[in-house]
């Protein structure tokens, strides 16, 4: 059994704040992530970010990953362990971890979880046909392994990743036929449409998916336009000679551990599904159980490293590290945080938000 | 409309070009960012100080064509890639735009392209002038377009001969 000050399970944005800030005040911290890089979805970012210049607006998600990551693998406090999967979390406050075929038991006096979100899917005749792809899976194959999915793609849904994963096929010479969204408006921030109907390619809102078509793989698509009630309209039919259809609608927050570990939990459709009910310290109903990043609503990643930043001090400073300027660095996150969600785009996530306090 | 298809209307743009008389002085930037989204580097970027401060991070970009030099600065800092400098001085039957390009390849000084409007379609032929595509400013290429003065407020993006 290893014992540790504070565990994070997952090193994307969130659990690398988590990570630095905590190691910071001095606590010791494990930082446990599956993959064998650390990052998250962030090292699939090769777009430049929105927010402000305390948030690295501007910057490339790549890059950003790249730093905080550099900085972790620095940082004599932190202890990290890649390729290292949390299988569990159990009553007695042990974490179950297997690595390379082994597994080890961690003893945590904190628990920071930060596993992000999962792609949610959609239902449609032949959506098992190899050639569908959640759009995440499309920006790994692309953006970390360099393999084209195919020729020519439809994109399901435009919010900002199927708008974002558009840009980069273009980019990596792949076609994109068309973007369809079920909604009568594009969810996605315009500047990143306009960009991609520059490009060449159509958006059609208030357009669903009727059924793929192919044998052994995709050779096309249906589309249809919806009404006011979102139901099909008998002869807008559209025919899409595509060999790859890219679902990007929504991801949806991995919680297993959570769950496991007895934290109550909420359905906030606005956060992505089922979330922990937290309280301003990112705590959960289990003291001791804090939580960051889209694992707490799916949002965005300049949210998630300051959640991040958020519960790696809380959890230190729980545990009675403190430095003379902690009163003042939570409430400068806080106020950013604030910042970033108080436009209009930020109104759904205030919506979740106040659902999901304890 | 920009939120059914992601095109600017012309009401849209009204609100962003400057006017003629300040458009026959020479480059100067257009932000064609409509939409109140939490976002401003390109208030940071202008040493001119031609975009004003943000009060609320929220706010759409607001530039001052007066102090505006049109050096494209904000222009690959941009992450909507929304900023565009046109000059309408670069001759007498030609306009220059510039335009943030982050595809491969990249085109070459002489080179023609295909001239590419708001809608991603096709309205004419442009030269390229020039390349600018400096460390700072990180895989964000801007490129020089020369184009017919009757179009230099459509042409928004280009396509590479020969490139899909
Ligand atoms: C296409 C796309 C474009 C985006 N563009 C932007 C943008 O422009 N600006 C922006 O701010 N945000 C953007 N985002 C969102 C941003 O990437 C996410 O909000 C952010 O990465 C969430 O951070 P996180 O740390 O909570 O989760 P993640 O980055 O998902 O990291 C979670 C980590 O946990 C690990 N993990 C999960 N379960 C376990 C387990 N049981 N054991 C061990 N490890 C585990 C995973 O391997 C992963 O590395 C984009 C997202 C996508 C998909
Ligand atoms: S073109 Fe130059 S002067 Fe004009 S707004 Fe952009 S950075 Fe400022
Ligand atoms: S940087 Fe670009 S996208 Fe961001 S506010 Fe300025 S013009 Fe709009």
């Amino acid at each position: 059994m290893k014992h540790t000050e504070i565990a994070i399970v997952g090193g994307g944005p969130a659990g690398l704040a988590a990570a630095l800030n905590a190691a910071k005040l001095g606590a010791r911290v494990h930082l446990i992530d599956r993959n064998d890089y650390l990052g998250g979805q962030l090292i699939k970012q090769t777009h430049r970010f929105f927010g402000s210049k305390e948030q690295r607006a501007s910057e490339r998600g790549i890059d950003i990953a790249r730093e905080l990551a550099n900085q972790v693998t620095a940082s004599k406090n932190i202890q990290v362990m890649t390729e290292a999967t949390a299988l569990g979390y159990y009553e007695d406050g042990v974490l179950l971890v297997e690595q390379h075929k082994k597994i080890f038991a961690i003893k945590p006096e904190r628990l920071i979880i930060a596993t992000g979100g999962a792609e949610k899917t959609l239902l449609f005749p032949n959506n098992d046909l190899p050639g569908v792809y959640g759009a995440g899976a499309v920006q790994t194959l692309v953006n970390v392994f360099g393999v084209k999915p195919g020729k020519r793609v439809l994109m399901v849904g435009a919010g900002n990743i199927g708008v974002i994963v558009s840009y980069q096929l273009l980019q990596a010479g792949v076609e994109v036929a068309a973007i369809i969204e079920a909604a009568p408006r594009i969810g996605a921030y315009w500047v990143h449409a306009s960009k991609v109907v520059r490009a060449g390619v159509p958006i059609y809102t208030r357009h669903t998916i009727q059924r793929a078509h192919g044998h052994r793989e995709v050779t096309g698509a249906t589309v249809v336009q919806l009404d006011e009630n979102w139901q099909p309209v008998p002869g807008t039919e559209k025919e899409f000679d595509v060999d790859v259809i890219c679902l990007s609608v929504g991801l949806t927050p991995l919680t297993e551990l959570l769950w496991q570990a007895g934290c109550r939990m909420v359905f906030v459709p606005e956060l992505g599904g089922n979330v922990p009910l937290r309280n301003e310290h990112l705590e959960t109903s289990v003291p001791g159980i804090y939580v960051a990043g889209d694992v707490a609503g799916i949002e965005e990643a300049s949210a998630a490293m300051m959640e991040g930043a958020l519960a790696g001090l809380n959890a230190a400073a729980s545990l009675g590290y403190t430095t003379e300027s902690l009163g003042l660095d939570r409430r400068n996150i806080l106020a950013q945080l604030e910042g970033l969600r108080s436009g209009p785009v930020g109104e759904k996530i205030r919506k979740g938000l106040a659902q999901a306090l304890l | 409309m920009l939120a059914q298809n992601g095109i600017p209307t012309p009401e849209d743009l009204a609100g962003v070009l400057p006017p003629e008389e300040r458009l026959a002085r020479g480059p100067v930037a257009i932000a064609e960012c409509f939409q109140n989204i939490p976002c401003d580097p390109c208030y940071h970027s202008c040493k001119q100080g031609a975009i004003k401060e943000f009060t609320d991070i929220n706010q759409r970009p607001q530039v001052d064509f007066e102090k505006c030099n049109g050096c494209g600065s904000c222009m690959s800092r941009c992450p909507g890639l929304a900023i565009f400098v046109v000059d309408a001085t670069y001759s007498d039957s030609e306009a220059l735009v510039k335009i943030p390009y982050e595809f491969l390849p990249i085109p070459e000084a002489g080179e023609t392209v295909t001239a590419i409007n708001r809608a991603g379609r096709e309205v004419g032929e442009a030269r390229v002038i020039r390349v600018q595509n400096t460390r700072a400013q990180d895989r964000t290429a801007i490129v020089w377009l020369a184009v017919p003065k009757d179009l230099m407020m459509e042409v928004r993006h280009f396509k590479v001969k020969g490139v899909r």
